[in-house]
């Protein structure tokens, strides 16, 4: 690839700051003790955890004993569920919702099948949850109502704290999936309805492999993780000390830049979004306008299949991402735009934008200038262009049933 | 990311043959199209063929997809294999030639190229004022019905592909790549083709035996071949202990061998051995065979 790159992709993963792989390098090569040790070798690294922990606690407004380091968001999402379902071992129902992310939604079908029932509660055409059939749906059976905070395809924003509440008055433990929303809009736990929350490094500028988990001082956790005493007994094995030490830089970082760039990232997000939408027939936003992250926008355009615009834009270095079935391994388009009950002519050519703080003017410009030609001929070479053609939609009822 | 060859990749940036073709009012010519999939099932296919009536042969071949990159691509394709030729040939194309066409394709991928396969049949059966819009014996119970496959289309793509596992069947029609319910139904299709496979293979296996054993009319080099045939099999053995058998000459039913190594130190096992050699070869080449050591 020629072209310099321009990563619009930055809730499939970031860029790792600098200034991260600056504070972790000494971690790979001098302070390589075990902070377990009993000595001051082993010591010093184990009080440079203590800091990594302090930051990433003071980013969330929590206390540094309410962070578990874990591998992931994966990770920390499966540990979460776990430890609820422990923690009130004689209720046996789970409310999540249809646009989970793949660790939430596989652990819950899993859980379906060692007795447990789970409501996956239905979005609307935004995205967008509804209150009431939370509401409906709870009962004094609820171990668990688990949810993203924000959704990583669209970048709908759910009423984290109204939902929260309701879980609440019913006695659930309420789990949050906030592995798009850290590092991307502000977050304070300390008077949050939140018991359990999940963050990942890798979306916000650390490296992949460390995430934590927030736990909420009281909570009876469960380890999901057994073995030694790391982390507090509450999360097994040796501590991945240089990603631990990058993941708390990159908290310290983002306090520093987040207002900012929450501005900056809206500006330029709008920018594209409204510049594609007026010099782009036939093409709309997916998702919730109004509760949306700053950084993300999905944009469906008719006709036309989303692998073949990423590839034409990867053309010109430009990377982004498609929710159309061709992407991915298997053969049907993203469930969350299907749990959003978008039409196929929509759901097959939605293309996802995700900025960062390193997104330049530059960078969105240069997507103006070539998306619309990218756009006309993929349509030239399509055999549709209007909702009208009569044997597509056959098919499509057929499909239906 | 998939991996696409270099041609793909070609195609889709520079796609020869997009477009449709104007019906022409020309003496002799005749223009039609056909059409395989939905914006449903994310890729779609319409086929535009100009036909030269009295000759029955492809003069141009459009196309216009919706689909991903492989799908472009292997439309674009298509159309270039298939100008020129008559419709007979043309129906002889099959998904296979598309994707050594286009270098290979992703396995995942290769339905795009059973589309272009597919529109090509609907847009020849159309011309000839064929009713089916796919294969006769396709006609049956629908097993995928998330993507409305029947069982007897899973047949011939099996059979036409020789796929052995229900991950490819999905990767050709995507049949059982959604709800997944008909993954046991399709493995069923799979375990019967092959053992119909098998079964068949076992007869013809049979017949050709029997008809060597009778059969008298083998020719020197023949009979050379199958002799070396049944010595190369009994070689590792040998070898194990040290021996060694080579083909030296054969004259008419006499067949010479050289024994080397350790068992031609011993007279006792070369004798065992030449009859052990000449047991094997009079039952698998020719009973009337005789062999001496040399």
């Amino acid at each position: 690839m020629n072209a310099e790159t321009i990563y619009l992709d930055n809730n499939a993963t970031t860029k790792v700051d600098p200034a991260v792989v600056e504070a972790m390098l000494p971690y790979l090569t001098t302070y390589y003790g075990n902070p377990s040790s009993m000595h001051s070798f082993g010591g010093q690294v184990g009080k440079a955890i203590q800091t990594a922990r302090s930051q990433v606690a003071t980013l969330l407004g929590a206390e540094d004993s309410e962070i578990i380091f874990t591998s992931c968001g994966t990770e920390g999402n499966n540990t979460a569920i776990r430890a609820a379902l422990a923690a009130q071992s004689d209720r046996k129902h789970i409310i999540t919702t249809q646009v989970e992310h793949a660790c939430v939604m596989n652990v819950c079908k899993l859980l379906e099948k060692q007795g447990y029932t789970v409501t996956y509660l239905s979005v609307n055409r935004k995205g967008q949850i509804d209150l009431a059939e939370l509401e409906a749906a709870l009962t004094g059976n609820t171990a668990l109502v688990t949810t993203m905070y924000a959704n990583n395809e669209t970048g709908t924003i759910f009423p984290i704290e109204e939902i929260g509440s309701l879980a609440k008055s019913y006695g659930a433990i309420f789990h949050v999936d906030a592995v798009q929303a850290v590092g991307k809009i502000p977050l304070n736990l300390k008077n949050s309805t939140i018991d359990l929350l999940t963050l990942s490094g890798h979306k916000l500028h650390a490296p992949k492999g460390i995430g934590a988990l927030y736990v909420r001082r009281g909570f009876r956790f469960r380890p999901f993780m057994l073995g030694g005493h790391q982390e507090r007994g509450r999360r097994a094995g040796t501590e991945n000390v240089a990603s631990i030490i990058g993941l708390g830089k990159a908290a310290e970082l983002e306090l520093t830049h987040l207002p900012q760039a929450v501005k900056q990232e809206k500006q330029l997000r709008d920018r594209l979004e409204k510049f594609l939408l007026t010099n782009i027939a036939d093409c709309e936003v997916n998702g919730d306008p109004k509760n949306r992250l700053p950084n993300t926008t999905n944009i469906g355009f008719k006709y036309i299949e989303g692998e073949a615009i990423l590839l034409s834009l990867d053309r010109y270095g430009v990377c982004a991402s498609s929710g159309s079935a061709c992407t991915s391994g298997s053969l049907e388009p993203s469930h969350v735009l299907r749990a959003m009950g978008l039409p196929y002519t929509i759901l097959h050519g939605s293309i996802r934008f995700s900025l960062s703080r390193y997104t330049t003017d530059a960078e969105i410009d240069r997507v103006l200038e070539i998306m619309p030609g990218i756009i006309d001929r993929l349509r030239a070479l399509s055999p549709f262009n209007s909702d009208a053609a009569g044997w597509l939609q056959e098919r499509e009822e057929a499909l239906a049933i | 990311m998939w991996d696409y060859t270099e041609k793909v990749l070609d195609l889709f940036y520079n796609p020869k043959n997009q477009g449709a073709i104007e019906v022409t009012e020309e003496n002799d010519i005749a223009v039609v199209f056909g059409e395989v999939g939905s914006i449903a099932c994310g890729d779609a296919l319409r086929l535009h063929l100009k036909i030269n009536v009295p000759a029955d042969q492809i003069l141009d071949a459009r196309f216009q997809t919706f689909g991903c990159t492989s799908a472009i691509a292997s439309s674009s394709a298509l159309t270039e294999m298939i100008k020129g030729l008559t419709l007979d040939e043309a129906l002889n194309v099959t998904n296979k030639d598309i994707a050594n066409y286009l270098g290979g394709l992703p396995e995942a991928k290769m339905h795009c190229s059973v589309m272009g396969q597919e529109a090509l049949e609907a847009a020849i059966y159309k011309y000839r004022g064929i009713e089916v819009e796919h294969h006769d014996e396709d006609e049956g119970a629908l097993l995928c019905t998330c993507f409305g496959v029947s069982d007897n289309r899973v047949r011939r793509i099996v059979i036409e592909n020789n796929l052995t596992t229900v991950e490819e069947v999905t990767n050709y029609i995507k049949a059982g790549g959604s709800c997944g319910s008909c993954l046991a139904g399709i493995e069923d299709i799979i375990i019967g083709v092959q053992e119909d496979k098998a079964a068949t293979t076992a007869r013809v296996e049979a017949e050709l035996n029997r008809i060597q054993q009778t059969s008298r009319g083998l020719t020197t080099v023949q009979k050379i071949t199958k002799i070396q045939q049944v010595l190369d099999e009994v070689r590792p053995m040998l070898l194990a202990d040290g021996g060694d058998v080579e083909l030296f000459d054969i004259d008419g039913d006499l067949v010479k061998v050289i024994l080397k190594g350790a068992c031609s130190s011993c007279s006792g096992s070369t004798a065992t051995l030449k009859d052990a050699i000449e047991t094997r070869l009079r039952d698998r080449v020719l009973p009337t065979l005789i062999v001496e050591a040399v």
